[in-house]
């Protein structure tokens, strides 16, 4: 039975007035609410984790900076890898902060809709509310983090430029990809719980096939096929962390278009970019009215 | 039930003009599947690729259909698993239903449970702010309306406190002090009214009362069928997803009580010799049963509050026994003595009894008591003075009763009201 067939016997004179319950949904029907629960959701836990703790901030910091301090001590040190790039170190801890923006937002988003289980069993409210929560704490923490970054940029000599603002697109794009995935990573796990293993490993992976502890000029030609190439085309991580060495940490290296071999062939990453969004998008759409029961 | 018409009416007051319902249910339907093996991993579901999946079917909300008018106080009640707090759901919109349409008109908010999203290591002043923001405030309103919260639930001096240093009470009153100031235009309240103290309890009435008045329409769902008779307009019996009845309160509460309770006397189970509340030790004289009885003699577990009721117990001797007091003992739910009566305060003697023979005594009354329920201890005891009792049993027959205004104590007498300017 269909509104329309019940309209005549239930006075249903004013449509407009009258708000269909549709169940749960990922949007909901009113955005601003959307975004009020959203930045609310996010400003929480941020608030949580600086303030719950004496040295919130410097926790927070602390682990990228760890993780830079050892693998700049083991490949500068032990390796002699970034003996010839300009700059290593601050392109380093700006691709260790970037990846982990990527990691906190993917990895924070496959265990969020049960972590906020009471939340969607009790209210009705627009489920993608919760994955991108994560991503906005997740885009918090960067930017704090990101003031390390620029600290030490400015420590270190690197000069200041115009093509610094190109940071604020390349985050977009990142955060674009780590949206998608987040939305597929989130309701998947829903259905399935193993997911969470798979993404560790998927990550793993992926950390070690982005340009994050090395540069992507080091990466060599074999076998008549210019790895480079294939790298910054296919992995959009790459991209956007080719982009940002060119535009942040030294001019004189090459951008993603050159690093890919043409301007054209950025269409790729792009799309893939694109792809991924719309993916999780769809499913996350798709499964927002049963999340709450199927949890 | 004809006897009760003279007395005083259910506060059923017939729902207000519907010009245009607030919330409609048409045919709704919802199934929850159980699958006989679920696989929660794609591990399993790649090793089983070719098991089908077998699944029962819970249908927990079975073609409900209703219309609340607006301004209307809608009871919900059934027995557990009945399907309220699912159909709840649906209309607040958490679940989405399987099929038939679900109309609500303008904001809701769902008390399906308070204090959903408040965190322990914030202070109150914080999860206020998002609370409200959960139940579909702007920041800017839950800012305007927060001294009002905070007042409503008398929490001024406990502001910044983390949560986790509020007492239970405290944190209930603080949540619905949130829910009530959003203002909604529908009121869903899962059985909330449970949990708070007396004064408080008695405070979210009144609102409730006053959001009626302001035409706020509510649906309450809960097992108290006092609470439904005092405050409800109209309301819904749910059994196994079924709706059973829709009505005036009273008969709901009735047909709700035969449900449960069927319409025999219902005893409490008893095993044999480890009584914990029996006394005396029998040899002389034991009570064997204890019942009660409406006007027409029939044994009972429900009656109408004004209604003739009869308390029964027959007892058997073992020994030739003169004179023994019966008593009876009536307590309300929460263990206080109602009544009380003994056989040598009214008639006196009672006879001589012989060994084997048995009887029965009755004590009758009209019954004023408010809708409650109540527990009978019957007593036999030796004749003269002091208590010594051959057998008395704590709590062997209970009696829910309803029906009849809600005085705010244990009884509501038959009385007359006269104001005169002197």
């Amino acid at each position: 039975m269909s509104a329309r067939d019940v309209a005549p016997s239930s006075a249903l004179a004013t449509p407009g007035s009258r708000r269909r319950n549709n169940g749960p949904s990922a949007f909901g029907d009113d955005l601003r609410r959307f975004w009020n629960l959203t930045l609310t959701l996010a400003a929480t836990d941020f608030k949580l984790r600086y303030f719950g703790s004496v040295l919130g901030y410097f926790w927070s910091l602390a682990r990228p900076l760890l993780f830079f301090g050892v693998l700049y001590a083991f490949f500068t040190q032990v390796l002699r890898l970034g003996a010839g790039i300009p700059h290593y170190p601050v392109y380093l801890l700006g691709s260790i902060v970037l990846w982990t923006f990527f990691t906190e937002t993917t990895g924070g988003c496959v265990q969020c809709l049960l972590a906020r289980e009471g939340l969607l069993r009790k209210m009705r409210f627009p489920r993608l509310v919760i994955p991108l929560s994560v991503a906005l704490t997740a885009l918090f923490n960067l930017g704090t983090n990101f003031v390390a970054v620029l600290a030490f940029a400015f420590a270190s000599g690197v000069e200041i430029s115009w093509t610094w603002l190109e940071l604020l697109p390349l985050i977009a794009l990142m955060a674009t990809l780590a949206v998608g995935i987040g939305m597929l990573l989130s309701a998947l796990y829903v259905r399935f719980r193993d997911i969470q293993p798979i993404w560790d490993v998927l990550q793993q992976i992926l950390f070690y096939g982005s340009p994050i502890i090395y540069v992507t000029t080091l990466v060599g030609e074999k076998a008549g096929i210019r790895w480079q190439h294939a790298l910054v085309t296919l992995n959009p991580i790459a991209t956007i962390l080719t982009q940002m060495r060119h535009a942040f940490v030294d001019g004189a290296a090459p951008t993603a278009a050159a690093a890919a071999g043409g301007t054209g062939r950025l269409a790729i990453p792009l799309a893939i970019i694109a792809a991924m969004f719309a993916l999780g998008l769809w499913f996350f759409n798709r499964e927002a009215p049963r999340i709450a029961e199927n949890l | 039930m004809t006897s009760t018409a003279s007395h005083p009416p259910a506060p059923a007051a017939a729902p207000r003009p519907s010009t245009s319902p607030a919330v409609v249910v048409r045919h709704v339907n919802k199934a929850f599947r159980i699958p006989h093996q679920q696989y929660h991993t794609l591990k399993e579901r790649a090793l089983h690729p070719f098991r089908k999946n077998t699944y029962d079917e819970l249908r927990a909300v079975d073609d409900v259909d209703f219309e609340v008018s607006e301004g209307e106080f809608f009871g919900i009640v059934g027995r557990n698993g009945s399907g309220k707090s699912t159909l709840l759901k649906c209309l607040a919109g958490i679940y989405d239903v399987d099929s038939g349409d679900l109309h609500v008109r303008g904001r809701l908010s769902p008390f399906i449970e308070l204090g959903v999203g408040f965190n322990m290591d914030l202070t109150a002043r914080d999860n206020v702010m998002i609370n409200a923001i959960m139940l579909g405030l702007t920041r800017q309103q839950a800012r305007e309306r927060f001294d009002d919260i905070i007042a409503f639930g008398g929490l001024e001096d406990f502001l910044d406190l983390k949560l986790k240093n509020y007492s239970s009470g405290m944190i209930v009153r603080l949540a619905f002090s949130v829910a009530i100031q959003v203002d909604a235009e529908v009121l869903l309240i899962d059985e909330v009214l449970a949990v708070g103290d007396a004064a408080f309890q008695q405070k979210c009435f009144a609102e409730f009362h006053r959001l009626k008045d302001e035409g706020r329409t509510i649906l309450f769902v809960t097992h108290d069928m006092s609470a439904v008779e005092r405050f409800c307009d109209r309301a819904v019996l749910l059994e196994k997803g079924k709706m059973v009845a829709l009505g005036e309160p009273y008969t709901i509460a009735r047909r709700y009580n035969e449900l449960n309770f069927g319409r025999t006397v219902h005893e409490l189970p008893e095993d044999g010799g480890e009584d914990e509340g029996r006394f005396g030790d029998q040899s002389a004289a034991e009570i064997v049963e204890a019942w009660f009885e409406n006007g027409a003699g029939e044994r009972v577990g429900d009656l109408a509050h004004g209604e003739l009721c009869r308390v029964c117990m027959r007892v058997r001797f073992h020994e030739t026994v003169e004179h023994p007091v019966f008593g009876f003992t009536l307590r309300n739910d929460v263990g206080a003595t109602i009544f009380g009566a003994h056989s040598d305060m009214t008639i006196g003697p009672t006879g001589v009894f012989a060994p084997d023979g048995e009887a029965v005594a009755r004590f009758e009354f009209q019954n004023w008591l408010v809708a409650s329920t109540y527990l009978l201890t019957p007593s036999i005891a030796r004749h003269g003075p002091g208590a010594d009792a051959y057998d008395l049993r704590t709590d062997i027959a209970q009696l829910i009763v309803h029906g009849g205004f809600y005085t705010g104590g244990v009884t509501n007498l038959p009385h007359t009201f006269e104001v005169k300017s002197a």
